[in-house]
């Protein structure tokens, strides 16, 4: 489980001010901190610390993945032995192409998979390509995998905290 | 997108400065004036080739729960199971994908007791069963691509 970090009033209303985005102006954080009451060190010292304890990912851009090509995206998903899974992912997960990988739990006896890898491409047979590239890294602790191409965004919106 | 635009997204994808002027400090390693980055990013997010500029935050981080899920949806019904689950502000997003289990989505919550309440709310909404497959170990997110 993930240690969660106590975040006070000061730290949600900073939150919520930036999820949609840092102002564009030449000082965004002095922005942030008129708009919020607070002094901008205030402000700045406390973004390091979201970021610095993982709250915060990271700040920069946020591109659409879609708009810079990526077109054909593909859960891949794997049965591995649970006793090697942590090695197997944290391999799997080094791959550039790779953007999420996760451990989550089987669901037999529709779902035998517990290793599942985010991949991403320019087109359906860059992806495949890619898949390979995973199936021939696990080797024979691959015993049965898929892979899901989306087919339609039914919904999108961005996580947001609420008040 | 020009081979400019190219550079700040592959450059600012993550380390944007904390401090007073960071859009200059980000510009000169760039080699760009600061009102170039400025008016670029402006129209990037415009033009919806970036979907944000600032931070990304980790739901988890914050007390939050995050589960991904699945429904097995009957062809003749996707359309109106489609609409009963996004009618939910719970679901974060949601993927039509090719597989028994057609219909993949995620729950974003503020408590972890949001997500079973989310749950039972589909299944007797859709009277379907929810298939949830909640993170057991994180191994990479980095959500960056070149561009």
């Amino acid at each position: 489980m993930t240690d969660t970090l106590a975040l006070d009033a000061d730290d949600r209303r900073l939150i919520m001010a930036t999820q949609g985005g840092l102002p564009l102006v030449p000082r965004p954080y002095h922005a942030l901190a008129e708009q919020l009451g607070m002094a901008a060190e205030e402000v700045m010292a406390r973004l390091q610390r979201l970021l610095d304890t993982g709250v915060i990912r990271r700040i920069g851009a946020v591109p659409n993945h879609y708009a810079i090509g990526y077109t054909a995206n593909g859960m891949s998903v794997w049965d591995v032995p649970d006793e090697r899974i942590d090695a197997l992912g944290e391999k799997v997960g080094r791959l550039p192409f790779v953007t999420h990988c996760y451990h989550r739990p089987r669901a037999l006896p529709l779902w035998p998979y517990n290793l599942f890898a985010m991949v991403h491409g320019k087109s359906r047979e860059e992806v495949e390509v890619q898949v390979h590239q995973i199936a021939a890294l696990l080797g024979t602790d691959c015993r049965a995998h898929d892979v899901l191409y989306s087919s339609r965004i039914l919904k999108k919106t961005g996580l947001r905290i609420g008040n | 997108m020009d081979e400019l635009d190219r550079c700040i997204i592959n450059a600012l994808q993550g380390g944007f400065p904390i401090c007073d002027e960071p859009y200059r400090e980000a510009a000169e390693q760039l080699g760009i004036s600061e009102a170039s980055l400025l008016e670029r990013i402006e129209r990037m997010l415009a033009e919806k080739t970036l979907t944000r500029f600032g931070p990304m935050f980790q739901v988890e981080r914050m007390g939050g729960a995050f589960v991904l899920a699945a429904l097995a949806v009957p062809e003749a019904d996707y359309e109106r199971v489609a609409g009963e689950v996004n009618a939910l502000p719970e679901v974060a997003h949601n993927y039509r994908r090719g597989h028994a289990l057609n219909m993949w989505f995620v729950l974003a919550t503020e408590t972890p007791a949001g997500i079973a309440a989310a749950v039972d709310r589909i299944e007797r909404a859709t009277g379907l069963t929810v298939y949830a497959f909640p993170k057991l170990k994180e191994y990479f997110v980095e959500m960056k691509l070149a561009a």
